[in-house]
């Protein structure tokens, strides 16, 4: 941990590899209506990760045992394109999919107004076209896009963002590289009108004075992606 | 496809764009989690919660304020039953005596053997009406758990044999429609073709083939023009 060979991720005016200060985010494009015969849908590329989400639902919940009599149960499927990375990965879900997906699904499981609709599923397909760095939050976030576009209710998007350590400084939105090299990461997911977290994952080490900066970067970042996902949803509509 | 970009780090612009320019006259759209102002003296209606002492919009539409209720119409919905509904439905499975309809709904219905449209053995459903089949019904009641029970017992309730289905959101019927049904008249007279419009957004279209894609051709107009300019109800 802590090093790129000899290659110094942070250079000495303090940008990093991409051009980008610490607490930059990388360019975000984020489209709706994607998948024509989802109930809602998205397209969002950070960087260059690229995530497709699309929503079906509410719906009748298959099979009768998953069905909660009080409420709906959200089906998240995250998966990474076999082609999506340089090198290929194996085609289905594994371990980490499976994760991410459970994580995804909490995030979502405490904005979805789920008592309107009982005995009722809502399937989120997570499909990770391009990866970089930081897809779980990608997915997370084109998910919240891609279920508002379907018209389920809810009380807050959630919004999600990582930041990390590099060279013992502290930065947003990791890149490929800095992910793999670098000294910590910490995904989070955010409701921007509250401010409320609904997800946290910590990789690596970070002091209490790191870890406030990282929050801090991590909020910032999270309100900036806010304004894109408004915008992305009332697109040409007013 | 009826996609668009609509949002990039560097180009925001609240000008008029490659849509043409926006149009004010129209009630602002909101999306979930935003804020409409503060709860007194104010009525949640449809698409809003009250969160303390402020008014919340939990859904993606255009909100409306009449008189002090306020309430958000989304741009998308999903179809909810409601008793005396006329929907197109599709068997999806069957048992000795009932039949499990997809009318659209997040839940499924069931119509009863004793509802069905003829006279049914037990044990004979899928001789009248098996899976896969269409069937134009009624919703006769729906519970407090949302579980609907459909019928096929009414004038014109059948299974359909013939023409096209297509599909409109709900709340986009109003538009087909028109004002006291015009523009739904004057579609099926320039087309002579047979349309049923039905609560759930399905559409029955029985005419020459070259008749129902025109309809179908309009439907995905208006299904369109409601995805770029936010049709609301």
């Amino acid at each position: 941990m802590g090093g790129y060979g000899d290659v110094q991720m942070i250079d000495e005016n303090g940008l990093r590899m991409d051009g980008r200060k610490p607490g930059d985010v990388r360019p975000i494009t984020i489209e709706t209506g994607v998948v024509p015969v989802a109930d809602g849908s998205c397209r969002m590329v950070w960087g260059t990760n690229e995530a497709i989400v699309a929503v079906y639902g509410p719906m009748e919940a298959h099979p009768r045992k998953i069905q909660r009599q009080d409420r709906a149960v959200i089906d998240v499927a995250y998966n990474m394109a076999p082609f999506s990375t340089t090198d290929r990965i194996r085609p289905g879900f594994n371990r980490r999919s499976r994760e991410i997906s459970k994580v995804t699904k909490d995030a979502l499981e405490s904005v979805v107004l789920l008592e309107l609709y009982p005995r009722s599923k809502i399937r989120v397909s997570i499909e990770i076209i391009s990866a970089e760095a930081g897809t779980r939050c990608v997915g997370l976030t084109a998910a919240s896009v891609a279920l508002a576009d379907a018209g389920i209710p809810m009380t807050d998007m959630v919004v999600s963002v990582a930041s990390g350590k590099v060279n013992d400084v502290v930065v947003c939105d990791l890149n490929k590289e800095e992910d793999n090299y670098g000294e910590a990461d910490l995904p989070m997911g955010i409701l921007p009108n509250t401010g409320e977290l609904v997800f946290l994952q910590m990789d690596g080490d970070l002091s209490p004075d790191e870890f406030k900066q990282a929050w801090d970067y991590n909020v910032d970042a999270a309100m900036q992606v806010h304004k894109l996902m408004v915008e992305a949803l009332k697109g040409g509509a007013n | 496809m009826n996609s668009r970009p609509v949002g990039q780090l560097d180009n925001m612009s609240n000008e008029s764009n490659a849509d043409g320019p926006r149009n004010s006259r129209r009630s602002p759209v909101v999306v979930p989690g935003e804020d409409l102002g503060p709860s007194e003296g104010v009525e949640a209606g449809h698409g809003v919660l009250v969160v303390g002492d402020r008014v919340k919009s939990t859904k993606q539409g255009r909100m409306n304020r009449k008189g002090n209720t306020i309430s958000v119409s989304p741009l998308h919905t999903k179809y909810m039953p409601r008793p005396g509904d006329l929907v197109i439905g599709h068997i999806e499975g069957c048992t000795n005596n009932i039949w499990f309809v997809d009318i659209g709904a997040p839940f499924n219905s069931i119509l009863p053997m004793s509802l069905g449209p003829s006279k049914v053995e037990f044990g004979g459903t899928r001789k009248v009406l098996d899976i896969g089949d269409s069937i134009l019904c009624r919703v006769q009641e729906v519970e407090e758990t949302h579980q609907s029970v459909v019928t096929m017992k009414g004038m014109g309730l059948r299974k359909i044999r013939s023409g096209a289905l297509d599909e409109l959101d709900p709340h986009l019927l109003g538009h087909l429609i028109g004002k006291g049904g015009s523009f739904l008249r004057a579609m099926k007279m320039e087309t002579d073709c047979r349309i049923v419009v039905t609560d759930n957004g399905r559409l029955w279209i029985d005419g020459d083939l070259e008749n129902i894609l025109e309809v179908r051709k309009r439907i995905e107009n208006i299904s369109s023009d409601a995805r770029i300019v936010g049709v609301g109800a």
